[in-house]
């Protein structure tokens, strides 16, 4: 019978691996959602109509092969099932069976395509994907794969592998719409789709939108006035060059390499021990501050201590390396723990320069994109030669190894070092020293640490690009391939999450993963025309940014219709602007700005602010030490911005973590966007936010002391950047007299509500009123438009 | 046109459909508008827009169960810092006979320790100097620690060979709660929020209750990631009922604010917003406006189901004295039998304490007596209240403990290091066999001989009573199918009714 080379092997031990291997689903996540067996009628019969004429193998199908099909008959391996694997041409094509005359695919010719038979077979045995492996395809999926095959079943090698080419710059007809290369890609595409862009946003918005994402907080309203004011021609321009100068930015992508590099101030397991990490954290905010190259930042990360010309500032720049979690825990196995930190750095490594989940490959080769776990294990030796004792640090003590960082050394080449603020007048700051003899290194086998097997050496996955003979095979070789001209990932990657800063997503919405897993680029040809450019720039961070700010796409207003919603409601045709929820820590140094309050000071040791009582005591074994109980601060630690708030990984800031911020506990390069009421409690309950309410009406008064309308134009000018509209002012002022008279009738008790938080007011405004004004300003700051960036 | 291009158009194409998919819109010609008029979406990590909802329209991804399920929600009691197995439930009096004995190598078969009895040139056995006695319908032996539990021993499933892969804390209880022992994953009760949603409208689907033991008061901490929703959306996160002034994280109107104010901001908030949609059509704005008013909602549902001095005399009695205190284990057990009846989906309570190295007969007798009494009265109330049927009460640590003594062996004490080979949990209602002991260890308390039960085993079999296959629940994240059991999990159907 043709049919049984597929059955799976009858041996017991084998399908019981690959069984366990085998990550199920009844089918994808979101056709969950509704009734399989309704809906996947209706779709089916809808679908069918919109099949290309053309069937491209990297759009088309290999989303599905690799969805569905890798998994048994992908690039591990040990796990491919009836000697098939559809990943490569010469695989599929192969013949098969123990006769060798059985064959999956036959291009050109669907009817002697096993696999089409195994799509459409009722027989459970032989149907592909098999029932139970919880993945089914849809009759779309089907008909695809076999026009593919009666198309010739052409295989292409995966986008993101071959290097980034310049595709000449398109040139659209029709229309003058357009500043730079971005908006012609963009137009293109938006032609090709018989759509429009939008209209530029009005100014308000526009200094809105690029203030919050080059630099974290909000325009002043002056800032606003004078940028409105200003008609000559680069007014936009300069307003853009004057964000990218300021602290602020540097503070602002600092915030974002936090949650790259997994930054916290404790060391994250059980007793979760206080930690010394923020003298890199400065160093973060003067790389960016000074516009140091993306390559050039990287590589000092990377491998400081082994470049040449090392000092005491690249030898900092390593604790990058360090910042995953450490255990103190009593009793446990140091090789155990070892191995966890060295596959942190190997997944942090991956997700944030390949844009790769390397850490897939630990346990068995990669099964959907083509790391073996021998390259995984090469990836790993180079972060497996630090210079680490293979014990369990004790309490109190930094783990080797570290630099001792003095206050001489913060007057010379560490400058950048705020130690202002520190008790102490020498700091332990944990880095990276390569050891002189390579610490040996092994495939474990399923990953674990007690189980090596055959000894690896520092190695670059060849589907990437071949590690070159010339480099040290070390963090600095490394280094060097990374932002070798042929690796086509770094570029692309890097550009990508700058995409998503001004964006909202990147042109590869899953920034995490450009393999066979991740998405498809919405605009490849732009994707690669960025790439190169920041190759080809020397790596200039701002300079891309401003590019992009520049783009007629970027200055697009968010409006839209229901129309554009049906057809595109994830905007990736970008025929509009995104609007954004702030993120957790813009939404707090908001409010803390337009008070009036924020404490610009740069850099220095982390801060405690407001946070809700009890929370780090319920959860304390009593152990931790400083990290047992929070003590709150006073004064400006209450009101520095964000970025400085003091990270214990196990108990996170909660107003933080409510609003999506990232764990710290792994590398994380996107955050969630997400809408719950316990936000709406935080925002309106958070003392943080009833204080930023008064001081903001206490500002305001002062300025404006005898006018209430001006009192609340201001105000929410100051929240949402812009004037309010007649019919918002009259809102505002309705609210303003509803509150003053429930302040006489006992509804609102002034001296209770003026009484949260530190802030004093000095104003001699009658407490009722200037309590009223701050209810207004608070229900201001509760705005959707508020926490938002349009 | 260039290949490029056709690439491009493709990829839009296809992303299209796929969200129209998501939308349940396969009848096409449903209008997109009209549906994002009344539904609420906000995006997940993978970009993903998700129907997002109050926690009552929280559905959860399954729109049908895998099968018909037996439990409708859970209250997990975990008893943190590894509750010895040998003082409790596993009767050994192998161990007491051969007392201060070597633990035979031919037992221990060179199986790893933990640093911390690594290198002690002794492993002295160690019995329980608590008595064992038979209860029940089977005899099942059960120790004088827990003189309440050993009377509702009928209605319990004790499984006695629990096994797990981790051999300290913060692994194995990360292990038990989220399938890794390394943190980054969901939690267990994410994972059912996720794919259950929740059945009540005004608090959330996964709750979280806190008390300390009088074991070892300074001993194991927790970590709210034990209760966070990973990858998951944030909707599905754990919420924190506390003994504290705010019973949830900020959930007290400020000070000086009365709910008639609130109310009134309230309205001026939903009214200025609603403005914004109109201006700028996003029904994120939409959803906005929900998310304060299911908040509005909280802040009276969190009061009424924590206050709890409606409760009639009878009720303390049954609980014990504790039940008055707020925050103690016997508070949080009494808070949860009220939870359930509202039908929140996944209660879970962390005891600490029980992590008994040295002068472990003392420290276990006053750890036993905080949850003895009212773990077991949880379970008659939900009974006598037909609740039991459809909520399975589960209680258990994260691993065992050796049986051999940790430190020195006297007359009156020892300890006892982590032991992960083989320890004790029990469950009761929602499905189990009601008065059943599965699985067997070896005379010295060390392995187990029958029916091991890995904690993916454990995990799967919760899922399945939820009606859930472990195997089908799952969350695509960076490119994988991630699921509470990882890649492993059998049902113990043995157990089921």
């Amino acid at each position: 019978m043709k049919l049984n080379i597929y059955i799976r092997k009858k041996d017991f031990l084998r399908g019981v691996i690959v069984f366990l291997f085998i990550t199920l689903l009844s089918s994808t996540y979101y056709s969950c959602k509704e009734n399989p067996s309704v809906s996947e009628k209706v779709i089916a019969q809808a679908d069918l109509t919109g099949i290309p004429d053309i069937i491209d193998f990297t759009f088309d199908v290999k989303p599905i092969l690799s969805d569905r099909c890798f998994i048994c008959h992908g690039p591990d391996k040990n796990a491919i099932e009836a000697g098939l694997s559809l990943h490569k041409a010469e695989d599929a094509y192969a013949a098969l069976g123990e006769l060798k005359d059985r064959f999956a695919i036959v291009p050109n010719k669907p009817e002697e395509s096993e696999l089409v038979h195994r799509l459409y077979s009722e027989d459970p045995n032989i149907l592909m994907p098999p029932p139970e492996s919880n993945l089914v395809l849809t009759s779309k999926e089907k008909a695809i794969l076999e026009k593919w095959i009666a198309q010739g079943a052409e295989y292409k090698e995966h986008w993101a592998f071959i290097p980034p080419v310049k595709s000449a710059v398109l040139h659209t007809k029709v229309t003058d719409w357009g500043i730079n290369e971005i908006d012609n890609f963009v137009l293109d595409k938006l032609q090709l789709n018989a759509l429009t862009p939008s209209p530029v946003a009005s100014k308000e918005k526009l200094m809105r939108r690029a203030s919050f994402d080059l630099t974290g907080l909000p325009p002043t309203p002056e800032q606003v006035q004078e940028f409105v004011n200003d008609t000559s021609e680069d007014a936009y321009e300069r307003m853009i060059d004057t964000l990218l100068g300021t602290k602020d930015y540097a503070e602002h992508m600092a915030t974002e390499w936090m949650d790259i590099s997994r930054y916290a101030d404790t060391h994250g397991y059980q007793d979760d021990f206080e930690r010394t990490m923020w003298p890199w954290r400065d160093w973060v905010i003067h790389a960016f501050d000074k516009n140091m190259p993306y390559n050039e930042f990287v590589t000092y990360q990377l491998a400081g201590d082994l470049m040449p010309d090392v000092d005491l500032e690249k030898i900092v720049a390593t604790g990058f390396n360090r910042n995953h979690k450490i255990t103190f825990e009593g009793g446990t196995i140091p090789e155990e723990y070892h191995i966890e930190y060295v596959e942190d750095r190997l997944q942090t490594f991956g997700t944030t320069f390949l844009g790769l989940t390397v850490e897939c490959a630990r346990c068995h080769d990669h099964k959907y994109d083509p790391v073996s776990q021998k390259e995984h294990f090469e990836l790993f030796s180079f972060f497996n030669n630090n210079k680490e004792k293979l014990t369990i640090p004790l309490p109190g003590t930094t783990p080797e190894p570290y630099v001792t960082i003095t206050e001489k050394d913060t007057e010379g080449v560490l400058s950048f070092v705020n130690m202002q603020n520190s008790r102490k007048k020498e700091l332990d700051l944990m880095v990276m020293y390569e050891r002189e003899e390579m610490k040996p290194a092994f495939i474990l086998n399923r990953g674990a640490y007690d189980q090596p097997t055959d000894a690896v050496f520092p190695d670059t996955p060849n589907s990437v690009l071949s590690f070159p003979e010339s480099y040290p095979r070390n963090r600095l070789g490394l280094s060097k391939w990374l932002f070798n001209e042929e690796n086509p990932l770094t570029a692309r990657v890097t550009v990508n999450r700058l995409w998503q800063r001004m964006f909202g997503t990147g042109l590869v919405s899953s920034s995490y993963d450009f393999g066979n897993q991740g998405a498809l680029p919405t605009h490849p040809a732009l994707l690669d025309f960025l790439a190169i450019k920041l190759r080809d720039e020397g790596w200039n961070t701002k300079a891309m940014l401003k590019y992009m700010a520049l783009s007629e796409t970027y200055k697009q207003s968010t409006v839209t219709t229901p129309e554009l919603l049906e057809q595109d409601p994830e905007n990736k045709l970008l025929a509009r602007a995104s609007r954004l929820r702030l993120t957790a820590e813009m939404i707090r140094d908001q409010a803390l700005a337009i008070s009036g309050l924020l404490v610009k000071e740069v850099g220095g040791p982390s801060v405690k602010p407001y946070q809700p009582a009890g929370i780090w005591e319920e959860t304390t074994g009593g152990g931790g030490g400083s990290t047992s109980s929070y003590v709150q601060g006073t004064g400006a630690d209450l009101y520095r911005k964000s970025l400085y708030t003091f990270w214990k990984r196990t108990v996170p800031p909660p107003s933080m973590m409510t609003f999506d911020s990232a764990s710290r506990d792994l590398c994380s390069v996107k955050r969630q966007e997400t809408n719950t009421p316990l936000q709406a409690l935080v925002l309106l309950n958070d003392p943080q936010m009833v204080e930023a309410a008064r001081a903001l009406a206490t500002t305001t008064v002062k300025k404006y002391p005898e006018n209430i309308e001006k009192q609340l134009g201001y105000v929410f000018q100051k929240a949402t950047s812009r004037l309010p509209d007649a019919e918002e002012a009259t809102m505002l002022l309705e609210h303003y007299k509803d509150m003053r008279t429930k302040m006489d009738n006992g509804v609102f008790t002034a001296s209770e509500y003026m009484g949260i938080g530190e802030f004093k007011s000095d104003t001699g405004v009658p407490e009722k009123d200037l309590a009223s004004l701050a209810l207004v300003a608070h229900t201001v700051l509760n705005l959707d438009e508020t926490i938002t960036r349009g | 046109m260039s290949e490029k291009k056709i690439l491009e158009d493709r990829s839009l194409f296809l992303n299209r459909r796929s969200f129209l998919g998501k939308a349940a819109l396969g009848a096409g010609s449903v209008a997109l508008a009209s549906l994002l008029g009344n539904q609420f979406f906000s995006k997940d990590k993978n970009g993903i827009l998700t129907k997002d909802n109050d926690f009552g329209g929280n559905n959860g991804v399954m729109n049908a169960l895998h099968h018909a399920s037996k439990a409708k929600r859970v209250i997990y009691l975990f008893q943190s810092g590894g509750p010895s197995q040998l003082e409790l439930f596993d009767y050994k009096p192998t161990l007491i006979k051969r007392r201060g004995e070597e633990l035979p190598d031919s037992i221990r078969q060179g199986q790893r320790l933990t640093g911390m009895t690594a290198d002690q040139s002794s492993f002295p056995l160690a019995g329980s100097v608590f008595d064992f006695k038979q209860y029940g319908q089977n005899g099942t032996y059960i120790s004088d620690l827990l003189p309440y539990t050993a009377k509702m021993v009928d209605d319990l499933c004790i499984v006695k060979s629990m096994y797990t892969e981790a051999i300290n804390h913060d692994p194995a209880v990360t292990f038990f709660q989220t399938g890794s022992q390394q943190p980054g994953r969901p939690s267990m009760g994410s994972w059912l929020s996720y794919g259950l949603g929740s059945e009540n409208k005004n608090l959330p689907a996964f709750s979280v209750l806190l008390s300390r033991g009088s074991g070892r008061p300074s001993g194991q901490p927790l970590y709210t990631r034990l209760w966070g929703n990973g990858f998951l959306h944030s909707l599905h996160q754990g919420v924190q009922f506390r003994a504290a002034k705010d019973p949830v994280l900020y959930l007290n109107d400020p000070k000086g604010v009365t709910k008639e104010g609130k109310r009134a901001i309230l309205d001026k908030l939903a009214e200025m917003n609603d403005k914004q949609f109109q201006d700028f059509g996003n029904p994120e704005i939409q959803s906005r406006i929900a998310q304060y008013e299911m908040a509005y909602k909280m802040q009276t549902s969190v009061p009424d189901v924590m206050k709890t001095d409606d409760e009639p005399d009878y009720i303390y009695k049954m609980y014990g004295a504790d039940a008055k205190i707020p925050g103690t284990y016997a508070a949080n057990c009494l808070l949860a039998r009220r939870l359930a009846e509202q039908d929140v989906r996944f209660i879970q309570l962390y005891h600490m304490g029980w992590d008994q190295h040295d002068n472990l007969p003392g420290a276990i007798e006053k750890q036993a007596k905080d949850v003895d009494q009212a773990s077991a009265a949880l379970v008659a109330d939900l009974k006598q209240r037909g609740l039991l049927e459809d909520t399975l009460v589960i209680w258990g640590g994260e691993f065992g403990r050796t049986n051999y003594s940790q430190g020195i062996l006297t007359d009156t004490s020892y300890g006892r290091d982590h032991h992960p080979r083989c320890f004790t949990m029990w469950m009761a209602g929602g499905g189990i066999k009601p008065g059943v002991v599965y699985g067997e260890t070896d005379e010295f308390g060390y392995n187990v001989v029958k029916d091991p039960v890995h904690v993916h085993d454990f995990q799967a079999t919760m899922l399945h009573l939820l009606g859930i296959d472990h195997e089908k629940l799952t969350y695509k994240h960076q490119g994988r199918r991630f699921r509470l059991t990882d890649v492993e999990g059998h049902v113990l159907n043995d157990i089921l009714t």
